[in-house]
């Protein structure tokens, strides 16, 4: 049978992945914060994607490395988060808040006019990787709902005519 | 090439909805100090009105077992959800010497669906959380201190990483704080989402780096919580009452509520829905609903009352004849519902229930940690078969199969309280809104049954 576990599959495809060396240098900074280094695994995952946009397979062979834990639990932690992303994203990821008090306020006709003006579903990204749309939870601007996110851009509350001037903002 | 265009007005400011002159120190413990214009409260100013005397003043001149039972005699309720008592949990880690000195964690994880305060408090004030740890961390011996902020909150990262470094160069956090022999540090984590990590041990395994399931209790993290540590977990708001209780007293804090409520201090309430000026207040615990509604300004045109929740999607539905009831702990507990995080969310009359419940129903099996069968499946089969009513698809027994769901989705054939709690909503539509569930059975198989 053949071997598909993460190591084999990078030990062999070797995606080419090379850990930066501020950003290793930031995930030891980290370690040193917790009692154990599998603590700051996260924020390695998140080190990462700040620099490629995403969590790449060789990287999470890196991060092992690096922290000195296994691959596997680096990988079971990635996959776990909602905001770790192991595939390629747009530029800009936009964050739709779909809980309650946004759907009590209009949600469901924003979701509507983003996906069409769009043209992609939740965890798709446009054509010209300009976009990648997700759902999430409460953002906590639910006085000022619906609300979202693009990048580290919290905006509240939207409607479906602000859409066209919001998305111009994120070229 | 066209202009940014500049989107300023849309952005989300956090604002509290009551101004400088109506807050008072006495009064608004949480508030008092924040600034009209919302910008962030700096060490100087926050030391300039009384910030940190508490603090030095607990190091100086009192033990720790006196901080626990003044937080006991205060009764200081956890603001998280639970409203389980702050000094009752800290009382867990005095078990003995012999224990190794563990950690205090603040759950910052704020995700209550219908929940925005703690982003307040985070954003406008860091220091007065930071006081409350050193507080809450002198009174459990704790070592280390750590802030577990959901990773959206971007702008609170950064108030809190300068104020946790103002905090360190002035000596109020790392070694010997203010000559006391008193060591305590704190590091700011950020999370990376996912509900289920406000869960206080599904939160210290995130803590940890593992995946966020929830850990079995006991052990109880005051015994053995991070890395087999006494671990307290508290809610940002919790905390920020520690300097409160510690400065003025506990007859002033239990006086707080003026009477409303056995409950002591104020609370951060607010509202979202379709009210007129949604928004968040500091009022004293055990404010009826009405009061905060009013505040609101009410409905919007053309919207009836039809149904709130006291406090996130984890709570009971409450109806407006329970709008005069002091929103405390135990009385809201007493009408089938929860006061949760005391953000009131309103409900038109033109709301359909079936729908929010959906919604809601939606989300508890997203966030599922996935851990136990009972909520990884249950929860899903509920959100489809609301589903299924919604459309006006239902079949008649899907009633009696959503009831089987919220009699049965507790332990202990759940592992922790997300599918509780997602019951409860469900449960209370049930009770109070049962004909329009029902008015989602399809005609055709109706015909069937007769
Ligand atoms: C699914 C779930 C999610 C929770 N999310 C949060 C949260 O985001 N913030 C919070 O303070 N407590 C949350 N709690 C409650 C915590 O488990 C815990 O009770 C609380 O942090 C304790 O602090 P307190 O006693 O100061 O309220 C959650 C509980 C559950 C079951
Ligand atoms: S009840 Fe749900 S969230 Fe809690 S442990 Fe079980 S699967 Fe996970
Ligand atoms: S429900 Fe959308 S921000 Fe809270």
């Amino acid at each position: 049978m053949a071997d598909t576990s993460l190591a084999r599959r990078i030990a062999t495809d070797g995606d080419g992945f090379e850990l930066h060396a501020e950003d290793r240098q930031a995930m030891l900074t980290e370690r040193a914060h917790y009692e154990q280094p599998q603590a700051a695994c996260i924020e390695a995952l998140k080190i990462v994607q700040r620099r490629h946009g995403w969590v790449p397979d060789g990287a999470i062979v890196a991060i092992a490395e690096t922290l000195g834990v296994g691959a596997g639990d680096v990988e079971g932690v990635a996959t776990f988060y909602s905001l770790i992303f192991r595939q390629p994203v747009g530029r800009h990821v936009i964050l739709l808040c779909d809980s309650s008090s946004c759907f009590l306020t209009g949600y469901e006709a924003l979701s509507e006019a983003l996906r069409e003006r769009l043209g992609i579903g939740y965890g798709q990204t446009t054509e010209d990787g300009r976009f990648t749309l997700l759902p999430v939870c409460c953002l906590g601007a639910c006085d000022r709902g619906p609300a979202m996110m693009i990048n580290d851009d919290t905006f509240g509350p939207i409607a479906a005519e602000d859409l066209d001037e919001l998305l111009e903002a994120y070229p | 090439m066209s202009a940014i265009p500049d989107t300023s007005r849309l952005r989300y400011h956090c604002q509290l909805r009551q101004s400088a002159d109506e807050r008072r120190a006495e009064t608004h413990p949480l508030t008092w100090r924040l600034r009209d214009d919302g910008t962030c409260i700096q060490l100087d100013e926050y030391r300039d009105k009384q910030g940190y005397e508490a603090a030095l003043r607990t190091l100086e001149q009192r033990s720790p077992d006196d901080v626990i039972s003044a937080m006991k005699e205060a009764n200081v309720r956890g603001r998280g959800g639970g409203g389980f008592s702050a000094g009752l949990k800290w009382s867990l880690t005095q078990v003995g010497d012999h224990l190794p000195r563990g950690y205090l964690v603040c759950n910052a994880d704020e995700m209550e669906p219908g929940t925005f305060k703690d982003r307040l408090l985070l954003e406008q004030q860091p220091h007065l959380l930071i006081e409350g740890m050193i507080i809450a961390g002198y009174a459990n011996r704790s070592c280390y201190g750590y802030i577990f902020l959901r990773g959206e909150y971007k702008e609170a990262a950064r108030s809190l990483a300068q104020a946790i470094e103002e905090a360190q160069q002035a000596g109020l956090l790392g070694r010997n704080i203010a000559g006391s022999g008193f060591d305590f540090d704190i590091a700011l984590h950020t999370g990376a989402g996912r509900y289920i990590c406000g869960e206080e041990t599904a939160l210290i395994n995130s803590l940890e780096g593992k995946r966020a399931n929830p850990r079995a209790k006991p052990p109880f993290p005051g015994q053995a919580g991070a890395w087999g540590k006494p671990t307290v977990v508290n809610n940002v708001e919790t905390l920020c009452n520690a300097p409160g209780v510690m400065q003025h007293g506990v007859d002033w804090y239990q006086g707080l509520s003026g009477g409303l409520s056995n409950d002591g201090g104020t609370k951060l309430y607010g509202v979202s829905g379709l009210v007129n000026r949604p928004g968040l207040w500091e009022l004293p615990i055990g404010t009826p609903g009405r009061e905060i509604l009013d505040r609101a300004g009410g409905m919007r045109d053309g919207h009836t009352l039809k149904a709130w929740l006291p406090g996130g999607g984890s709570t009971g539905f409450l109806l407006p004849e329970h709008l005069d009831l002091p929103l405390d702990f135990d009385t809201i507990g007493q009408y089938g519902s929860r006061l949760g995080t005391g953000l009131l969310a309103v409900v038109s009359d033109r709301q359909s229930i079936v729908s929010l419940l959906r919604n809601l129903e939606q989300f508890f099996a997203r966030e599922s940690c996935g851990w136990c069968t009972p909520c990884r499946d249950g929860l899903p089969w509920t959100a489809k078969l609301l589903q299924a009513l919604e459309r006006g698809e239902g079949k008649p027994e899907y009633i009696d199969i959503l009831e089987q769901h919220t009699l049965g989705l507790n332990p202990p054939r759940t592992f922790c309280a997300h599918a509780p709690g997602a019951m409860m909503p469900l449960e209370s539509g049930l009770r109070h809104f049962r004909p329009e569930l029902e008015a989602g059975i399809a005609q055709a198989s109706m015909e069937g049954v007769s």
